[in-house]
């Protein structure tokens, strides 16, 4: 009963913000600006989701924490590029083999080099992922050298006859401008939650992947093996930043440490949406994008990440469990 | 007194290690070349670090992934006292400590009282030390993205900590802070408080059971560890003359300071230290390959990254191998050999 009527109160809140803020002098001013903070907000948050969410399933199955997962991204994004450059091949195609492509790697990571320290105390396996992200990072640099790249689609501002609507891209809504490769990238994230939801709920594996994170020897008791469960998961969680790295792609300048930067983000995202908590992630990754453009708009002169690390700790100190996670302590 | 003689007699082995360790190290400077020597200082500067990373990691067991914070005060207190008010550094070094100790007093309350452990307490830490870097990076009063250059001297200073005529003397200095942080931590260890952190780190449960309070043993490691953190942070300030919030706030300075302890093995009075050494020494021989490789491997030449890669798979191979640091791998071996 205490839940239903806090969640009333919140809504509550929202309507009473969203029906006052439009009639202020404030808003007469800025609501282009506050349109433009909302929508790229929400369109990198949907990335920021995707990311989280193989990190949350190798946090919360494996109890890992992965420093690695950015720099896996890395790969999927010099794969992306890569296969852009030298076969013209389209970012949204190469996602069919950069998403296999990172369950494979991941595997082996988990197979090679997770699994040995399973049983180690977190700082061994929080160093170990370190020195892997060290490898790629550098391995990167050796390669490609730092010279950032970037790519530029050739129909990213076209216009699109749907039949019923044309859109023009880059889009104009309330005001803000939306940019053709950061819509798709939101809406194949929110697909890809979807499609790693009803695995994780709906199918066998994923039922056997919820018992191994729950209660890993008694999975084993009834015939599960964990080993194997752990190295899909890695697998499931490094696809996900595969798929992510060709996402992004187009938007993105493609630097040896391009990937690093969303590992922290991610870390914020599962904590905010409860570790191993797929909605979670997908509602923490929105939460993260807007905190980080809405904090940019209303403290100025401040970074973007401010606003993110406030959320965090408070989310940190008042509700560990995330805000869609089960209470765990 | 008698408590401070009982403490000499109880501890008399380490206080033995650490002369002769002090005296071998103090042969450092002598036929090396001032860029060695540099190396060495920093090695000892991380070292210090460690030690004090090591005291709420490894003896109280709360694994701290942001330990930046404290070094990043530490420089940052010494930096604005000494060329906003021209307060000399070694009374800097003390209030930096003194400042870091507070932080953690108050970020260690915050985050224990919420009963943050493990992983999350890690990345409880990690946060702090963000939002320092980010507010230091906007502020000001602390040079904000400039940072501080602090002024030369000119010449050997003892008053205001600067010796560019005797680069030996400022390794003298690192080394006997290394060696006061090594006295504090064989103090801590033999002290009542001391044996209440282990307790909390190995059963938390079991001590708060036998009447310990486990919320003031983490409140005291932390502060502890904060003072000396601080210290050789306020110390890396005077030795690159210059401090903004990326380099000493900076996540990588957080991974530096929990690499040395970890190498060499948690939890122990040494391990800092000699995860510092073998750290150093790896660092340079892999860097010295990579800039002037034999002729086999001439192709490897000045490529950017690639001593990283190297240094990135031994630590990989040493996690998995040796997961006890240094320290443990040898003791291990000597046990094996039945030495």
């Amino acid at each position: 009963m205490r839940g239903r009527s806090r969640t009333a109160a919140w809504a509550g809140l929202v309507v009473v913000v969203a029906v006052a803020v439009p009639q202020s002098a404030w808003w007469d001013m800025n609501h282009t600006v506050f349109a433009q903070a909302v929508v790229s907000g929400l369109l990198i948050g949907g990335v920021y989701s995707l990311v989280a969410m193989g990190l949350s399933l190798v946090f919360g199955v494996l109890d890992i924490i992965n420093f690695a997962h950015g720099a896996l991204m890395t790969i999927a994004i010099y794969a992306s590029y890569l296969l852009f450059q030298n076969y013209g091949l389209d970012p949204y195609l190469s996602l069919f083999i950069t998403i296999p492509l990172m369950f494979i790697i991941g595997v082996g990571i988990q197979r090679f080099a997770i699994n040995p320290v399973m049983d180690a105390p977190v700082h061994n396996q929080l160093l170990l992922t370190l020195g892997i992200a060290i490898i790629i990072e550098n391995l990167a640099l050796v390669l490609f050298t730092g010279t950032p790249r970037s790519i530029e689609l050739a129909y990213a501002r076209n216009e699109f006859d749907l039949g019923v609507v044309t859109l023009d891209f880059p889009l104009r809504l309330f005001g803000a401008v939306v940019s053709l490769p950061k819509l798709i990238a939101f809406l194949v994230a929110l697909l890809l939650a979807g499609a790693l939801y009803l695995l994780i709920q709906r199918t066998q594996l994923g039922a056997a992947i919820r018992a191994s994170a729950q209660e890993p020897e008694g999975a084993e008791l009834v015939g599960i093996d964990v080993d194997r469960i752990y190295m899909i998961t890695f697998g499931v969680g490094a696809a996900c930043v595969g798929a992510a790295g060709s996402l992004v792609l187009p938007f993105l300048f493609v630097s040896p440490t391009a990937g690093a930067t969303f590992t922290i983000i991610a870390f914020v995202v599962v904590v905010l949406g409860g570790m191993g908590s797929i909605p979670g992630a997908l509602v923490g990754g929105l939460v993260i994008g807007l905190t980080q453009e809405l904090t940019q708009l209303f403290v100025p002169g401040s970074t973007k990440f401010l606003g993110v690390f406030v959320v965090f700790l408070a989310v940190l100190l008042f509700r560990p469990e995330g805000i869609l996670g089960r209470v765990r302590r | 007194m008698i408590r401070l003689r009982q403490l000499v007699a109880a501890s008399s082995k380490d206080l033995q290690i650490l002369l002769a360790v002090v005296a071998i190290l103090a042969l450092v400077p002598l036929g090396v070349s001032r860029f060695t020597l540099s190396v060495a200082t920093a090695a000892l500067i991380f070292a210090l670090a460690g030690i004090g990373w090591n005291v709420l990691s490894g003896f109280a067991g709360q694994f701290s992934f942001g330990h930046a914070a404290y070094f990043g005060l530490g420089a940052y207190t010494v930096a604005v006292t000494f060329t906003r008010y021209s307060i000399s550094p070694w009374v800097g070094l003390v209030l930096g400590g003194l400042v870091a100790a507070i932080f953690g007093l108050l970020a260690g309350w915050i985050s224990f009282r919420f009963g943050l452990k493990g992983a999350y307490f890690a990345l409880a830490t990690f946060a702090f030390a963000e939002l320092l870097r980010l507010t230091f990076n906007n502020f000001d009063y602390v040079g904000a993205s400039i940072g501080i250059t602090i002024p030369l001297a000119g010449g050997d200073s003892w008053s205001s900590l600067q010796f560019e005529d005797t680069p030996e003397i400022r390794y003298f200095v690192a080394l006997a802070l290394v060696a006061l942080g090594i006295l504090a931590v064989i103090a801590v260890k033999r002290s009542r408080i001391g044996s209440r952190m282990l307790a909390v780190r190995e059963d938390e449960e079991a001590a708060a059971s036998l009447g310990i309070n486990p919320l003031r043993a983490k409140l005291f490691a932390i502060s502890i560890s904060g003072f000396i953190t601080a210290v050789a942070g306020g110390y890396y300030a005077m030795f690159l003359m210059f401090v903004d919030s990326d380099l000493v706030f900076g996540p990588f300075i957080s991974v530096a300071i929990l690499l040395r302890p970890i190498v060499g093995g948690v939890g122990t009075i040494w391990g800092p230290v000699v995860g510092a050494a073998v750290l150093s020494i790896l660092g340079e021989v892999t860097r010295s390959l990579v800039r002037d490789p034999p002729s086999i491997l001439q192709a490897i030449e000045g490529v950017n990254g690639l001593d990283q890669v190297i240094f990135g798979v031994i630590l990989v191979v040493v996690i998995i191998r040796a997961p006890d640091g240094v320290l443990g791998w040898f003791r291990r071996f000597r046990k094996r050999d039945g030495v």
